[in-house]
């Protein structure tokens, strides 16, 4: 898998480095405890998840031929290509695959001064009556998801629509559901999980890290949302 | 309650009629110079401490607008009369383009009648030179100076006429007053706002060029030299100007010139941001018209420093930059600016007020400007150390359209006295 | 950091420049929907304060406006009430009392819009003061030439026309010249500025001279009502000595691209074939147009933050 541009989490993460480095650069810099980064899922990790959705998509979709993946950059590019070449791989289908940015149906575009820059959007051919599988690296708040969707319906009118997250961390702020889960990981809300290259890895590697924040400094120490 | 005698101690006396420059006394009696000398006796005086300050004859504005008749919601003849002795003046010349005109001995009568009893300044009216200003007949210049009119002028606009132009100057001869001309070609002119220039392109305003000035200067330059007339060029603003001028006087020709403090220390670049404060007539101008205009004032090229003090509303200066009326106040600011010419040893304080005071007299043909015995005690005190923040709401103007608005100017009028009384304080402010 | 305003290139960096480009680059897209709306700007309210009139620009950014789902409004005082009764800090400050989320100013006088940004709390974007500038004009001029050529680094581009009263050509010659390209105009010295050199470009009196080796025209508006007779002797002599054809665009390079900020005098500025076909691409820059001017207002719409400048008026007693 080619990791495309940078990582992104709901809110777009910044660009991976040496990941003990680094935590101790930011400890210095944000007064951070230099919190441990842990791998979640690594490469091989990722594969192997991305080919049980995709069997799991060809056995649960009723009209597979109506499939289209639609990825939400950046994490979610690189894995809706592996997830459309497994489809190919297993059953023979060509999944037409989209990039769809969700950055103008933010809920929180209006909240900041700065705006977030835009990312491509590219939909290859019409959503109209199709089985539209949304693709994210990591779901959390479900407000990327619900933006997702907002854009989707203005492309057209997908017979059904499916999200597909590779990591779902919990702390749902919206009532969305993820229909293929690759981990289900447990996290602190302040934590940061991101896909990113490994610091040790060939150059199409992936890895899903969590960076741990400080704890127990302003506010709820220790208790997040379930 | 006039006071009769009033001793000024202890100032530096600087008078440039006879040329003194020394620490004396001077003893004022019934509204004239009585003496001048070391340790004048102070009984029966009221004593004005002047130590530390400069004690100069009253500065003599020759070109000011008050705009009263027809424009008191700017001005009038009251007002701008306490802004002038808050700024040193003990005397101003009032420009005719006003509503109505003052092109009629029944104008200028008013004028002075609302000078004498509003005004704490000496107020000596410039008459029109065509009627109406329109530049086309000539106004009644022998009933016009009976009635008090010290020069002639279409000061506001300009007379675009050559030939009419020729005429007033040969008729002026008759009763010996100058001609001041507001030397600008409209068709220069045209619609510009702003010195033409870099300045003006980036800002994307149309240009006001030099030589719509140089042009006219020429022109009236010469039809002077023709006429044998007395020419005084208002406000001169280019380099090349000055340097018309120069020429000019060395031939002999009677022309006299004075220079704003705005165009002796400002350039167009004060319009950045568009304030409309920094649009004046003719326009600030470039660094080198800047320099060539200090340089002709301490040659004595230009004779005066003139305020053209011109006050505006604040809504009217709220315009944009082409509606707005061009002009700024001037009279509580000219000392501060202008004494920057002293600091940068441009001129010594003699001289300094000698283009303040002295030659503004002569060119009009009034007392003033000296401190000789026997002279109308018109009496300025400067201190040319004292550093203030200029706040135009505070100044006795009714109008507040100044580039300086907000600025630290050093030195300030800390006191001035009009016929022997004091009518203006620096503490209490104005008397009368 | 792009500041409140937009009220001309002159006060942007190179890299202010690129990230509006690159953000116009996405908001193509969206007008190739058949739903050619986002939510983004749901509920906020653009005000067209055009005090001088026009279709073109005010069109374009209505348009921009409503595909990002904003309500825009438009307001065209007559010039004449503004002189006698209302002043033009008047009109803001009203409009500043009603909350609106950005304020698009035209005006025939050049800082108007800067003063009213002085006055308002909300975002100002200049959509041409006098013979200032353009911004989105040129913005939009780049973004055309950028998608056209790749890139505008060592490009030549050569203005032609009445630079003098052109606001276009003062905004062109920034934008082009941060994005690395080297800017020529060429005019009858009855139109080229004093001072115009200060701007880092070179002028030109032989349109031969000015045009060889470009990869840019640009053609500006001439007013012929205004100009005829005072700056040119004739619309017929402007035409044959700096009018832009395809035997005058053989001095240019070869695959010279031809633009203008519109609308043409057919036949002035541009020879009728020019006006129409390749290598002009006048369509696309108003195409182009859409998409820069929502990349504008993305960018600078209902930036929420504090007053930009103390106000100057007393305060309302509280309880009114």
């Amino acid at each position: 898998m080619k990791p495309e541009g940078a990582p992104s989490d709901a809110r777009g993460a910044s660009q991976p480095g040496p990941p003990n480095a680094r935590d101790v650069r930011r400890a210095t810099q944000e007064g951070v405890v230099a919190g441990a980064t842990r791998t979640l899922l690594d490469d091989s990790g990722i594969r192997r998840s991305l080919m049980r959705i995709a069997h799991e998509i060809v056995e649960r979709v009723e009209d597979p031929a109506r499939l289209y993946l639609v990825a939400i950059p950046n994490g979610g590019i690189p894995l809706a290509r592996q997830l459309a070449l497994n489809l190919r791989q297993i059953a023979d289908l060509v999944v037409p695959v989209g990039v769809l940015d969700t950055t103008l149906y933010r809920d929180d575009l209006m909240t900041t001064s700065a705006r977030p820059a835009l990312r491509r959007t590219e939909m290859p051919s019409a959503v109209d009556d199709h089985v539209v599988i949304l693709v994210d690296d990591v779901v959390k708040t479900g407000r990327t998801i619900r933006a997702a969707m907002d854009a989707l319906m203005d492309f057209g009118r997908p017979k059904a629509v499916q999200v597909v997250g590779l990591v779902d961390r919990g702390h749902r702020e919206l009532p969305i559901k993820i229909d293929y889960v690759g981990k289900n990981v447990p996290t602190h809300s302040d934590d940061e999980v991101r896909l990113q290259p490994p610091l040790h890895g060939q150059p199409e590697e992936l890895e899903v890290v969590v960076v741990a924040r400080a704890r127990g400094e302003a506010g709820a120490a220790g208790e997040g949302s379930a | 309650m006039t006071v009769s005698r009033i001793l000024i101690r202890g100032g530096r006396i600087l008078d440039p009629q006879s040329g003194r420059d020394e620490r004396a006394d001077l003893l004022i009696e019934d509204g004239r110079v009585a003496a001048l000398g070391q340790g004048l006796p102070v009984e029966g005086a009221q004593l004005l401490d002047a130590a530390g300050r400069w004690v100069v004859p009253g500065f003599v504005d020759m070109h000011s607008h008050l705009r009263e008749p027809g424009q008191e919601y700017k001005e009038d003849i009251g007002s701008g009369g306490r802004a002038a002795v808050a700024g040193g003046f003990t005397a101003v010349a009032c420009m005719a383009n006003t509503h109505p005109v003052n092109d009629d001995p029944a104008m200028t009568d008013y004028i002075l009648d609302r000078a004498r009893h509003d005004s704490p300044a000496r107020v000596y009216p410039v008459a029109a030179a065509t009627k109406g200003l329109k530049g086309e007949v000539m106004t009644e210049m022998a009933a016009l100076v009976q009635a008090g009119a010290v020069a002639f002028s279409d000061d506001g606009k300009t007379i675009m006429d050559s030939g009419v132009m020729r005429r007033v100057l040969e008729y002026s001869t008759l009763v010996g007053v100058p001609v001041i001309t507001h030397a600008e070609d409209r068709t220069l002119v045209g619609d510009g706002v702003l010195n033409e220039g870099p300045v003006a392109t980036r800002l994307g305003l149309p240009g006001n060029p030099a030589i719509a000035e140089v042009v006219h200067v020429a022109r009236d330059l010469a039809l002077a030299e023709f006429t044998s007339a007395h020419l005084h060029v208002a406000h001169v603003s280019t380099a090349q100007a000055v340097e018309l001028i120069r020429r000019a006087r060395e031939r002999g020709v009677n022309a006299t010139a004075e220079v704003a403090p705005h165009h002796l220390v400002l350039t167009d670049e004060a319009a950045q941001g568009y304030d409309t404060n920094a649009k004046v007539a003719p326009p600030l101008r470039s660094v080198a018209d800047r320099d060539a205009c200090r340089a002709g004032l301490a040659d004595g090229t230009l004779d005066a420093i003139a305020t053209d003090h011109a006050p505006h509303a604040q809504h009217e200066k709220e315009l944009d930059f082409t509606e707005a009326p061009p002009g700024m106040i001037g009279f509580e600011t000219a000392a501060a600016v202008t004494l920057e010419l002293v600091r940068a040893g441009l001129l010594s304080p003699l001289e300094w007020v000698r283009r303040l005071s002295t030659n503004p007299a002569r060119i009009l043909a009034r007392p003033g400007g000296s401190l000789a015995q026997g002279a109308l005690a018109d009496v300025t005190l400067v201190d040319p150390e004292r550093v203030w923040r200029y706040d135009p709401a505070k100044g006795f103007s009714k109008s507040r359209n100044s580039p300086w608005a907000g600025a630290e100017l050093t030195g300030r009028v800390v006191a001035t006295l009009v016929g022997g009384r004091l009518v203006f304080d620096v503490e209490r402010g104005v008397l009368v | 950091m792009i500041g409140r305003d937009l009220l001309g290139i002159e006060d942007l960096e190179r890299d202010d420049i690129v990230r509006i480009l690159d953000t116009a680059e996405h908001m193509v897209e969206i007008g190739e929907r058949a739903v050619k709306k986002v939510p983004t700007l749901r509920g906020r309210t653009i005000v067209n304060l055009f005090f001088e009139s026009s279709t073109r620009t005010r069109a374009s950014f209505e348009i921009a406006g409503k595909r990002l789902s904003a309500d825009v409004v438009n307001f065209s005082p007559s010039s004449s009430s503004l002189k006698k009764a209302e002043s033009i800090l008047d009109t803001a400050r009203t409009l500043d009392a009603m909350d609106p989320d950005a304020v698009v100013v035209r005006h025939a006088v050049a800082g108007v819009p800067k003063r009213i940004a002085d006055v308002l709390a909300a975002p100002v974007i200049n959509a041409g003061d006098g013979a200032h500038e353009h911004p989105t004009q040129a913005l939009l001029d780049c973004f055309t030439v950028r998608r056209e050529k790749g890139r505008l680094d060592g490009l030549t581009v050569a203005i032609v026309g009445d630079i003098l009263h052109s606001r276009v050509a003062r905004s062109d010659i920034y934008a082009f010249s941060k994005l690395g390209a080297e800017v020529r105009v060429a005019a009858p010295p009855t139109m080229i500025p004093h001072g115009i050199e200060t701007l880092g470009v070179k002028a030109y009196t032989s349109l031969r001279e000015a045009l060889d080796g470009a990869d840019v025209v640009m053609a500006l508006r001439i007013q012929t009502e205004r100009l005829t007779g005072a700056y040119f002797p004739s619309v017929r002599e402007y035409s044959a000595t700096f009018g832009i054809d395809r035997a005058k665009l053989r001095f240019a390079k070869d695959d010279a691209i031809v633009m203008h900020p519109g609308p043409v005098n057919r036949g002035v500025e541009l020879s009728h074939d020019l006006a129409d076909h390749r290598p002009s691409v006048i369509l696309d820059q108003v195409r182009n147009g859409v998409a820069l001017r929502m990349a504008v207002l993305y960018l600078f719409a209902g930036r929420p933050g504090a007053v930009r400048r103390v106000r100057t008026l007393p305060d309302a007693p509280l309880g009114m």
